[in-house]
């Protein structure tokens, strides 16, 4: 993975100076809060609903294991002893204290780990495939490109300040695990006619309020343009823009109210005047440089099916599920890309203790070659285990709680913290999760119903994507109650699609109910185990559902 | 008007604090001062203005809140409630220590 070169260890920890002189003169008086609030929250520090927030980027979701401990460490020594994996590959840390904050990240610093641009008007932590590197079928590893991205919109001058927050995401493979169609920018890698490597370049798709799938921009984009290409992007952005609204201000609602083709069109026509201005394009050589740090692990091809596996799967039932719904092809034989859960039935969506985070470090450092991955549902992911370590790396994570076998199952709920922490919010997410996880806990049922994954979003910003939840919760106040409102058909692959309302918004205990009755529902209707829910939803629409949710109502 | 609390955060750690009949931020919503009177109520609110220029808090503002059959004062808002009692969820680490 990338380390930090001179420069971006220097400044990293000039940052962290300039932030704990900040602090002081915050504590002093010598910065209001007014003056003090853009300060910190460059820093990626909020204030919640019952405290500081400290929100830590791990650039597209990778970690190594020296890291993972600093964040255990992070976890017991200056918060409560856990933290809150995001669906923005990111962590955050709900109880930090102010006066904490310059030593924490100074510890980060340690590790070549930052906050920087977790918050604010500006380009966000960039994220990537959480397979990234470790399965079959990529053009190259997204995360060369997502690096270089990172570099690239570091403190860019131009686009510190820009209308709204900018999320770019990149994918290597065709089968898109990165929703890349749900940000302001997607990458998708692609060869041309003549095995060229380039990106598909998708622009203005997004969730919150005005929910949208991305437009496609380019076809095909020469990898080496990338940087110039994405300066054109953004420059036509910040100008175009809209300031006055921050409901309307996202590069979505631009492309909507321009139209991708006159956005096309100014984008090519500043790419342009950028070419004849100058080179922004990466110089071949730096491109090698960090692309060297992504070079895939020389491993050995290993038998597939060895004794140690093949007697744990005929002798050990929860072995049986995690192996099915948990472990994935790896792109050399015999290894293995392992989902780690936070999912544990009952418990909270992504959170995840300091003790945890230290046995998963070892985890990864004995079979993953220290290697972490953290995945936009809230899940970790050791990419490189060896199919003969998995009953091992089982009973590993066993030991720690972190082996619940429900990868894109039912319980393997994406929710937001919800009003249980965010100021934001309008209702719940987490004991929603947790409610609708243990009614659904037989893993013997999870498996009979497939592939189907909850998304519950605490209020209407979407931060648990409920908009492309094959059943989608959203939070909302409903006369100073809270209240759910459901939709069905979302979804975050290539085929993104926009979920849609089932019908009135539910109370907490309706909406449990109500996800039970719309699974019971499409397991009386589908036409076998092998059609999903998310196929039986969409070649069933949503009639039947709303017949069974609102029988007093007729089904529209 | 209802009765009324003044809630903020404290400055240095982010606490959710209200201010209590002595002038004091606690951390109890139970031992506020709580008053119902227009003019009272904007006591309070400048009393969190001084408090926001004397450091020790942010983000002031007057909260409705009722008597419960003990008389205890609780938040009507469950967002305010929430805020008052902690996450409604029992934490894992919680778990782990019990």
């Amino acid at each position: 993975m990338y380390r930090y070169d001179a420069f971006d260890a220097a400044f990293v920890r000039q940052r962290t100076e300039q932030f704990r002189d900040q602090v002081a003169r915050r504590l002093s008086g010598e910065l209001t809060e007014e003056e003090f609030k853009p300060l910190r929250l460059m820093n990626g520090l909020y204030l919640q609903l019952h405290a500081y927030m400290l929100r830590v980027a791990i650039p597209y979701g990778t970690l190594d294991s020296r890291q993972l401990r600093k964040l255990a460490h992070i976890a017991r020594t200056y918060d409560k002893g856990y933290g809150h994996f995001t669906t923005r590959q990111n962590i955050q840390f709900n109880w930090p204290a102010l006066v904490d904050v310059p030593s924490i990240l100074e510890e980060l610093a340690e590790v070549e780990m930052h906050a920087i641009q977790t918050s604010g008007n500006c380009i966000r932590n960039v994220t990537a495939d959480h397979y990234a590197g470790a399965v079959a079928g990529e053009v190259e590893d997204p995360r060369i490109w997502a690096e270089i991205i990172r570099q690239w919109s570091s403190l860019h001058p131009e686009f510190s300040f820009l209308p709204r927050k900018f999320k770019i995401a990149v994918t290597g493979t065709t089968h898109d695990r990165a929703a890349v169609k749900l940000h302001d920018i997607g990458l998708v890698l692609t060869r041309d006619a003549a095995g060229a490597v380039g990106f598909q370049v998708l622009v203005g798709g997004g969730q919150g309020r005005t929910p949208m799938v991305a437009k496609t921009l380019r076809d095909f984009l020469p990898k080496e343009r990338l940087l110039s290409y994405l300066e054109a992007i953004l420059r036509t952005y910040n100008l175009l823009g809209r300031r006055d609204n921050k409901y309307k201000a996202r590069i979505k609602i631009l492309v909507h109210e321009v139209g991708i083709e006159e956005v096309r069109r100014l984008v090519e026509a500043e790419w342009e005047a950028i070419g004849r201005e100058t080179s922004l394009d990466l110089p071949e050589a730096e491109r090698a440089r960090i692309a060297a740090h992504f070079a895939p692990p020389d491993l050995t091809p290993r038998p597939a099916e060895p004794p140690a596996l093949v007697e744990a799967l005929a002798t050990h039932r929860p072995f049986r599920h995690w192996l099915r719904s948990n472990v994935k092809p790896h792109r050399t034989p015999g290894y293995a890309v392992v989902d780690v859960s936070l999912k544990p039935i009952g418990g909270a969506p992504g959170d995840m203790t300091d003790a945890q985070m230290e046995a998963l470090a070892d985890l990864a450092d004995r079979h993953s070659l220290g290697e972490i991955r953290v995945s936009h549902a809230q899940n970790l992911v050791l990419p490189h285990v060896a199919r003969e370590d998995l009953p091992a790396l089982h009973r590993g994570l066993a030991a720690a709680g972190l082996a619940t076998g429900n990868n894109r199952l039912v319980s393997d709920i994406i929710a937001c913290p919800g009003l249980d922490y965010c100021a934001l919010a309008n209702a719940r997410s987490i004991p929603i999760a947790q409610r609708i996880s243990e009614r659904f806990a037989d893993l013997d049922r999870q498996a009979d119903i497939g592939p189907l994954e909850i998304k519950i979003s605490g209020c209407i910003n979407a931060c648990g994507h409920h908009h492309v939840g094959h059943i989608g919760l959203l939070g909302v106040d409903r006369k100073g109650e809270e209240a759910y409102q459901i939709t069905l058909g979302g979804r975050a692959d290539e085929n993104a699609a926009i979920g849609r309302i089932v019908g009135p918004a539910f109370d907490a205990d309706g909406a449990v109910a109500a996800v039970e009755t719309i699974v019971e529902t499409y397991l009386e209707e589908r036409l076998g185990p092998d059609e999903s829910f998310l196929a039986a939803v969409e070649r069933l629409g949503l009639a039947p559902f709303k017949a069974r949710l609102y029988p007093d109502k007729r089904a529209a | 008007m209802a009765l009324q609390v003044l809630t903020a955060n404290r400055l240095r750690d982010g606490a959710v604090v209200y201010l209590s009949p002595d002038g004091s931020w606690v951390e109890r919503v139970a031992a506020a001062r709580a008053e119902s009177a227009p003019e009272a109520v904007a006591r309070l609110e400048a009393a969190g203005r001084a408090a926001v220029v004397a450091r020790e808090v942010v983000e002031p503002y007057p909260i409705a809140v009722e008597q419960g059959e003990d008389g205890r004062l609780i938040p009507v808002r469950y967002r305010e409630r929430i805020r008052a009692e902690g996450p409604s969820i029992r934490l894992q680490c919680d778990e782990e220590a019990a």
